[in-house]
């Protein structure tokens, strides 16, 4: 859960969060106040690190090493490199392999993902698009994702290793990884849903498409019922198949109190085409 | 009729602890079976249970709204046997205090008599590798790795160190209730898989 305070950590832990990524701005309010977005104060940080016993996360700028090694001496337990900030860098994205600190980077694409993994990330989310409180987006990657797993696992199994050379050159990555990927019929990292995650129904529907969990940003603490709200959205997540359970948590929450939505099509600033050609 | 293990499939690290038990019990060449266990109607026709690695405050707090821990610590303390994996052991043990945040009161199982230290190695840039030997249940060496691990700082009586590290203790046996601070699935070596599985094969004959 994305968080900006050590009241709201707290609250995510006792919701059951597995862990949580401390922003200096929620991605709604970065959208809303312009400018150059940044990665969080060390001070709040620590702070944060201090009062909870989950894994504490940090976003960096897409491409900004130096962010990524100030937030890897800061010990959190893992590094977002993220299109909520503003890129530091349009052409690269951070050598991962270089850090201790394990890295998570989004991905609209199978493709994107790979060269996300080669550069050394250990974890990919979808991007969607951040601070809608909208899942067109999130629901569109993973969809993408998953058809593009299940074409490269269909020409892993007819064995025709020339359209896999084809493949990895069309996606800019090694053969190598392709034919892991496509021997596996999935990411070879964890792949979490995230992006305009407003409600335990969101949360289900993504983990129903085959995600290995969610990360809420705007969602819950731009919401009025942020406590409750926040509980919902986990239990949602872990009981996503049994749809008493998720009806049960979708109750816990007022629609009147969700988050404003966006508009995908009409927005000013797409986050998600940060760093996407690259 | 086959014996049924169950991995905990609130949160953590299922898939691998599936993988690591489906080989275990192909070599050993046992009627068993695995599957992954949530509900209580699930846990309650179990033989075994593994609780995996992950965040013991998300399984703790998960598996006491859907009525789990209710039936899990029933079920132990009937006699099940059960491996606790870092989380896991975390929701066996007593009492659970953070190494800096220190007291919890997050849910726990409340099975085995001992104290323990969360996130005893550090953070997550201090995850590590290391050999660790488990000589009273014939494993002479093992690659422990440690994510974030806890360690046990005082055991009850009746409980028996597996295992120390750095003079820390990192396993625990107690009957049939095992605990590991590290993460024996996400290795190659599948013995202490094999060791559960015929702890369970053995409690029910």
């Amino acid at each position: 859960m994305d968080v900006t305070t050590v009241e709201q950590a707290q609250i995510a832990e006792e919701a059951g969060a597995v862990s949580v990524m401390v922003l200096d701005k929620l991605p709604s309010e970065v959208r809303k106040a312009g400018g150059v977005a940044r990665t969080a104060s060390i001070r709040i940080i620590e702070d944060i690190m201090d009062s909870v016993t989950i894994p504490v996360m940090a976003k960096c700028r897409i491409g900004h090493v130096h962010e990524a090694l100030v937030l890897q001496e800061t010990d959190v337990d893992m590094i977002d490199e993220s299109e909520v900030l503003t890129p530091a860098d349009e052409s690269h994205h951070i050598w991962k392999w270089d850090f201790t600190t394990p890295v998570v980077n989004g991905a609209r694409s199978l493709a994107e993902a790979l060269r996300r993994i080669e550069e050394g990330a250990s974890m990919i989310r979808t991007k969607g698009e951040p601070g809608t409180g909208n899942v067109a987006e999130a629901v569109t990657h993973i969809k993408k994702l998953n058809d593009e797993l299940r074409i490269i696992k269909g020409i892993y199994d007819s064995g025709d290793n020339q359209d896999l050379v084809r493949i990895a050159r069309d996606f800019k990555v090694s053969y190598d990884i392709v034919e892991q990927t496509a021997k596996l019929g999935r990411l070879p990292v964890v792949n979490f849903a995230a992006g305009g995650i407003a409600t335990p129904a969101d949360a289900a529907y993504l983990m129903s498409l085959g995600c290995d969990g969610i990360f809420v940003g705007s969602g819950i603490f731009n919401a009025d019922d942020a406590k409750q709200r926040a509980k919902a959205i986990v239990l949602a997540t872990t009981f996503w198949n049994e749809s008493d359970k998720v009806k049960e948590a979708q109750k816990m929450i007022d629609e009147r109190q969700s988050m404003l939505g966006l508009d995908v099509k009409t927005l000013e600033l797409r986050m998600q085409d940060r760093g996407g050609s690259a | 009729m086959s014996l049924n293990v169950g991995i905990l499939s609130i949160q953590g690290d299922v898939q691998e602890n599936l993988l690591s038990t489906k080989s275990a019990i192909d070599e050993l060449g046992l009627d068993v079976k695995v599957s992954e266990v949530k509900t209580p109607n699930e846990i309650s026709q179990l033989d075994g249970l593994i609780i995996p690695g992950g965040e013991s405050t998300t399984i703790g707090q998960l598996s006491l709204v859907n009525g789990s821990l209710k039936i899990l610590k029933e079920k132990i303390e009937n006699g099940m046997p059960v491996l606790g994996i870092c989380a896991g052991m975390i929701m066996l043990s007593k009492t659970a205090d953070d190494r800096v945040i220190g007291k919890t009161d997050q849910p726990l199982l409340d099975i085995l008599d001992i104290k323990l230290e969360r996130n005893s190695f550090g953070r997550q840039k201090e995850s590590f590798e290391a050999d660790v030997s488990m000589d009273l249940i014939g494993i002479p060496k093992f690659n422990g790795v440690f994510i974030r691990a806890p360690s046990v700082s005082d055991v009850g009586s009746g409980v028996e160190i597996l295992s120390k590290f750095n003079e820390r203790i990192v396993a625990v046996k107690k009957g049939n209730v095992i605990g590991t601070a590290f993460h024996p699935e996400l290795t190659v070596d599948t013995s202490l898989h094999k060791y559960f599985v015929n702890l369970v094969n053995s409690s029910k004959k």
